[in-house]
């Protein structure tokens, strides 16, 4: 009798553990997201469509496609590097490039658009240099550029930094043994075994640019059709009670970030099996 | 190739690793070094092979001086404790892998490889992952790895410091075998005298960042050179005379000119040998060693007095006193 009652209550008690997770993932994470597929077609699939052939939409989609397949690659390969540095090498003040990684993350995205705005506005350290060169760089690409690598740039570093540690040096000490070059063992030794930390940080690097919103807003300008990104446009569809249209480039968006995601899940169980 | 290391020091910090170690090895041999953990021999080994820069000295392999050459510029094989396999590679890629970074032809790679893993007896496993081999296959693999680019100097780090006793002794015998055929100058690390003696034609004991005697296996053994390097080779009883090793004692019912009384504690039967736990009457324990035939004939049981004394002819007067060992050696 007191054994199955322990157990029933275990039972019940797992039931309402999972009851409160599943709850609180409907609430803030799914809800949100059904509601606005659900809303997006208020309207009927023929706003939908109106609303996404738009030729400000379709630029706005390919500003933020633009940036994130400049700013990806750069924090790619800086995170590596810097991965590298961190875990291989000694150098002063190496503490602090440690620490100094994860600014962005601490930061407001609205900090980092108004610090860009004081370099390179006009009577900017910077500014007026490349203002006398005459290269744009506030209002246009360069600035959405280095803000969106500004605040996608820890994640790569952060993934591969733990992974380099748990590898060890070991395998790299052997192949320079065996005659490779510092280059050949970073290719054929390192870059395999951090593969997947490379991977995992990219695919979080690109959902960060696809969504950035704060630092792009300041430094872009907002200019339809020119400097307005995806995330952008939803706002300027909102703010003109467009909500059907803010909607439905929503939910463009929140795919594009879930296909990357499943992408992901499909491709690393394979890589598991194998080893 | 031979091997000349002048005056070699390197510190960690506040730790000095290697303090003025000189050693010379001939080409062709097979030297060992030996000495318990933190002595420096680790380190001497990975500054040979270029892993590790000395504060002060000099390396030269076959009179060339290589002290700043980077390792893969030097030409010696390596081959780690833990056996540094590369883990997203096939056994087969694992062994191309110095024979591919220096863009041999395909051919002469595959023959290659396939001549040295039929030398390591791994032909049937080349498609596995190393994951998929057990540790002592992992480290012929590794061996293999370093053979296939033909080293001038083969250096091994506590090669089978990660494996079972059976593997290890068998590994070993291969090793020596392999290096009789092959006559590639080898350097082994190790803290176990028994695997030194058993592999190498010369070893070299260090302690505490020096080189404390260089010798064949016998000088070292016979004729230790101080109280450190004869207490390394198994354990030291000490007596009126001075340090002898326990199979050195004699033990009888009658009392002798020089020996001593102790009681009995233990008798343990090894096969051929005997050990004979004892407590003299200080109440510090030692351990005599006996044939089957000598205890049988003493009929010795626990709780027994029985008189020690060094047998006939041992000198037991070699050693330097005063060095301190006597707490750590007596068992």
């Amino acid at each position: 009798m007191s054994v199955s009652s322990v157990a029933l209550s275990s039972g019940a008690r797992r039931l309402t553990l999972r009851g409160i997770a599943l709850f609180y993932l409907l609430a803030i994470l799914i809800g949100p997201v059904i509601v606005v597929c659900w809303r997006t077609f208020d309207q009927g699939a023929g706003h939908v469509w109106d609303t996404l052939t738009d030729s400000n939409t379709i630029h706005a989609f390919e500003m933020t496609l633009l940036v994130t397949a400049i700013a990806v690659p750069v924090n790619t390969v800086f995170g590596i590097i810097v991965g590298l540095a961190i875990v291989r090498r000694n150098f002063p003040l190496k503490g602090l490039l440690n620490a100094f990684i994860d600014l962005p993350l601490a930061l407001s995205p609205v900090v980092v658009g108004l610090s860009l705005f004081l370099l390179y506005g006009r009577g900017g350290w910077f500014g007026d240099w490349f203002e006398a060169h005459g290269i744009q760089i506030l209002f246009a690409l360069p600035a959405m550029v280095l803000a969106t690598i500004f605040v996608s740039l820890p994640f790569v570093a952060r993934e591969v930094i733990p992974t380099l540690r748990e590898i060890g040096d070991e395998q790299e000490q052997a192949a320079r043994t065996l005659g490779a070059s510092a280059w050949q063992t970073f290719r054929r030794i390192t870059l395999p075994s951090i593969r997947w930390a490379v991977i995992y940080g990219v695919v979080l690097t690109t959902a960060r640019c696809l969504g950035e919103y704060g630092a792009v807003a300041i430094v872009s300008g907002r200019l339809e059709g020119q400097t307005e990104t995806a995330t952008l446009r939803v706002e300027d569809r909102y703010t003109n009670f467009d909500l059907a249209g803010a909607y439905s480039i929503a939910v463009v968006l929140a795919s594009m970030a879930i296909l990357v995601l499943i992408a992901m899940t499909l491709l690393k169980p394979k890589e598991e099996a194998e080893r | 190739m031979s091997i000349e290391i002048q005056g070699i020091g390197k510190r960690f910090g506040d730790f000095v690793a290697l303090e003025d170690v000189t050693l010379e090895v001939e080409a062709g041999s097979l030297t060992a070094l030996l000495g318990p953990s933190g002595s420096g021999k680790s380190t001497l080994l990975r500054i040979v092979a270029g892993l590790e820069q000395p504060d002060a000295g000099t390396v030269r392999l076959d009179g060339e001086d290589v002290t700043v050459t980077p390792p893969q510029a030097r030409g010696v094989g390596f081959v780690f404790q833990h056996y540094a396999a590369f883990k997203h590679m096939t056994v087969r890629k694992n062994v191309a892998f110095g024979l591919e970074v220096r863009r041999r032809p395909k051919s002469e790679v595959a023959a290659r490889v396939d001549e040295l893993l039929e030398l390591v007896q791994l032909r049937g496993l080349a498609d596995r992952y190393p994951a998929q081999l057990s540790g002592g296959q992992r480290q012929r693999m590794a061996l293999a790895r370093a053979l296939a680019v033909e080293p001038s100097v083969l250096l091994l780090d506590e090669p089978f410091g990660a494996l079972d006793a059976r593997v290890r002794k068998e590994l070993r015998r291969w090793l020596r075998r392999l290096h009789d055929e092959q006559h590639v100058t080898t350097v082994i690390v190790t803290h176990d005298q028994e695997e030194a003696m058993d592999v190498a034609d010369r070893i070299a004991l260090m302690h505490e960042g020096r080189i404390q005697q260089i010798g064949d296996p016998r000088e070292l053994y016979d004729a230790p050179v101080n109280d450190f390097v004869r207490s390394f080779f198994g354990p030291v009883v000490e007596t009126a005379d001075g340090l002898v090793r326990p199979h050195d004692l004699s033990l009888s019912h009658e009392p002798g000119p020089t020996s001593f009384e102790a009681m009995v504690t233990r008798v343990v039967h090894l096969g051929f040998e005997v050990r004979v736990d004892l407590l003299d009457a200080d109440g510090r324990a030692f351990s005599a060693q006996l044939t089957r035939d000598e205890e049988a004939e003493l009929e010795l049981e626990s709780g027994q007095i029985v008189f020690v004394s060094p047998r006939n002819g041992v000198d037991a007067s070699v050693g330097t006193p005063g060095l301190g060992v006597g707490d750590e050696v007596v068992e």
